[in-house]
């Protein structure tokens, strides 16, 4: 009686040992291969297309054709320029209108503080094509904001916001807003309140206080956000293909063309690898530098 | 503590009126583009285009689905998406109590493809799974759309739910299987009604994030049109009133969730306060 108890008893915690070992692979498994088929296992294909040559109808070959990437940067360094030029800007815009807000909502609203956020939050629940097209209305020559002063004749008749830079950077800015706003959030939530306290009790204005406690702690958020904010913003197509003009074509609307109208696959794929691999270089830098807790709080 | 800093007003409030400004003109910039949708989806347009106003009329408001096409689109993009987040919740789960509970082998180097999935640009991993489908002569559609929704929201999933997970107590779990629930009665009875919440949260955010996603959908979709794809293709010859009008529906259903949301939190909040209250009095 006793020693059949005590075998009951001890085969189930066999098992239970040998589940316990096997249990995170299992839990592992369908995620991971999911990501390694469709995530990593791409990012290769992308590569190796990247390198080969020959055209839609009769094939590609892999023949180690560098030449892509020589022959892209160089046909397309005007594109690349604007990418940089405006997904730096707009990554700008968004800090210089993320922080001070993420900075009133943390320190001064007080109770609504959650009330805030969601209602910052709010309008990203429209589609973000319908937004863009929004701002497009907006924007537009004889639209809701440059209609009536064009009538009024406060501003030349010929004076135009959309299909300029402009008019493309603050739709970069606006689109990828909660990208920065976040993790800037998520940093100057985390603060100590008891340092802002003690740095006020040792007569620091209320200035100072900001540059040289709050500002300081909040670097790794702010990174973050620049980070989720520069890449999007840099690669992006849809606000420049709404909002922008022929004179602002950026390199990811140059790469979808090349894949989705020209099929030159080769090409394409070399143009958005070049991205690919200025994205590893960044992320690299940043885990560096502050480690991926940040950027896995982002959302 | 809180409380301390909360009642205490700083000394003196210079410009005080600068910084709420500021912030409310953010707010402001942010809902600009929302407001005028809701406005132009009243817009007595007659031509194509809608960009300038013609009168108002409440007849898009009355036929939302009266485009054929439109409607098609809408019904892809809610069955994708449903399928998608189904799918990532599950796996997004599983990755989340893998790496709360153990200390696995290659775990940083998940949560490392994790990170690079989320900060990854989608014109890269649309076009790189378009390489890959196009090389093994995979055709495009609905099932390339859901195979590519999964493995951009499973991240999402994963950091939303072992966020929640990171206050689970794990002798909860301990106290069952001493009780003597097997492995799976403790999942269900016990460790899945307490992250409940942090996976619904995560569904919801992930099914925002498939039934929005333009990028990576146009690259895989084949000749299958979902609601983002519909109005962007629409843009060329220009978009009809109805688009607004569901915007509006789309933005008044998330607002809907997201005050029903805040408010029942509230409501939990305080009667866990008032139930510990009277605990303590007794």
């Amino acid at each position: 009686m006793a020693v059949a108890g005590r075998i009951a008893v001890r085969r189930p915690a066999l098992a239970m040992r040998l589940g316990r070992a096997l249990a995170p692979y299992l839990l592992v498994l369908p995620g991971s291969t999911w990501l390694i088929l469709f995530f990593l296992f791409p990012l290769l294909t992308l590569a190796i297309t990247s390198l080969m040559s020959g055209d839609f109808v009769s094939g590609f070959q892999l023949t180690w054709n560098f030449g892509n990437y020589t022959y892209g940067l160089a046909l397309y360094a005007t594109q690349y320029t604007h990418s940089v030029e405006y997904g730096v800007s707009a990554t700008l815009i968004a800090f210089l209108f993320a922080y001070p807000t993420a900075y009133w909502i943390t320190f001064h609203a007080g109770p609504r503080k959650s009330a805030y956020l969601l209602v910052l939050l709010l309008p990203f629940f429209v589609s973000f094509v319908l937004r863009t097209l929004s701002w497009e209305t907006l924007m537009g020559d004889d639209g809701p904001l440059l209609g009536p002063l064009k009538s009024a004749h406060l501003i030349p008749s010929d004076f135009r916001v959309l299909a300029t830079p402009i008019a493309v950077t603050f739709g970069l800015a606006y689109t990828f807003f909660p990208y920065m706003l976040l993790p800037i959030y998520a940093s100057l939530e985390k603060i100590d309140k008891r340092l802002v306290e003690a740095a006020e009790d040792l007569y620091a204005s209320r200035f100072e206080v900001v540059r040289r406690v709050i500002f300081p702690l909040s670097i790794p958020g702010v990174f973050a956000g620049v980070l989720l904010t520069g890449i999007p913003t840099t690669a992006d197509f849809v606000n420049q293909t709404l909002l922008g003009g022929a004179g602002t074509t950026m390199i990811g609307r140059v790469i979808e063309q090349q894949f989705e109208v020209s099929a030159n696959y080769p090409l394409a794929s070399a143009l958005a690898f070049v991205f690919m691999l200025g994205l590893l270089a960044m992320l690299l830098a940043y885990q560096r530098l502050f480690g991926t807790e940040e950027l896995m709080r982002a959302r | 503590m809180s409380a301390a800093v909360t009642a205490r007003r700083p000394r003196f409030r210079v410009g005080s009126l600068v910084l709420p400004s500021y912030a409310h003109l953010v707010i402001l910039w942010l809902f600009a583009p929302i407001i005028v949708m809701a406005i132009f989806g009243f817009n007595d347009t007659h031509g194509k285009y809608n960009f300038t106003w013609a009168g108002f009329t409440l007849k898009w408001f009355l036929h939302p689905f009266g485009i054929p096409t439109l409607v098609s689109a809408l019904t892809n993009s809610v069955v994708t998406a449903l399928s998608a987040t189904t799918i990532s919740t599950v796996l997004g789960t599983m990755l989340a109590l893998a790496s709360h509970r153990y200390d696995y082998r290659g775990r940083t180097l998940i949560d490392a493809v994790l990170v690079m999935n989320i900060a990854a640009s989608e014109v890269v991993v649309g076009s790189a799974l378009l390489t890959l489908f196009v090389t093994y002569g995979v055709g495009l559609g609905f099932v390339t759309i859901v195979l590519a929704q999964v493995m951009f929201s499973i991240p999402f999933v994963a950091i939303t739910v072992r966020a929640r997970l990171a206050g689970f107590d794990p002798a909860l779990e301990e106290a069952a299987q001493d009780l003597g629930a097997s492995p799976l009665q403790t999942f269900f009875l016990v460790t899945f009604p307490v992250i409940f919440p942090g996976v619904l949260a995560a569904f919801l955010l992930a099914l925002a994030i498939c039934l929005d996603d333009y990028v990576i959908t146009s690259f895989v979709a084949g000749n299958t049109q979902t609601f983002p794809l519909w109005v962007f293709g629409a843009t060329r010859e220009g978009v009809p009133p109805q688009v607004n009008v569901i915007g509006t529906f789309i933005f008044g259903f998330g607002v809907l969730l997201a005050v029903g949301g805040a408010t029942y939190r509230t409501w939990r909040e305080r009667k866990l306060a008032r139930e510990s209250a009277i605990a303590t009095r007794a």
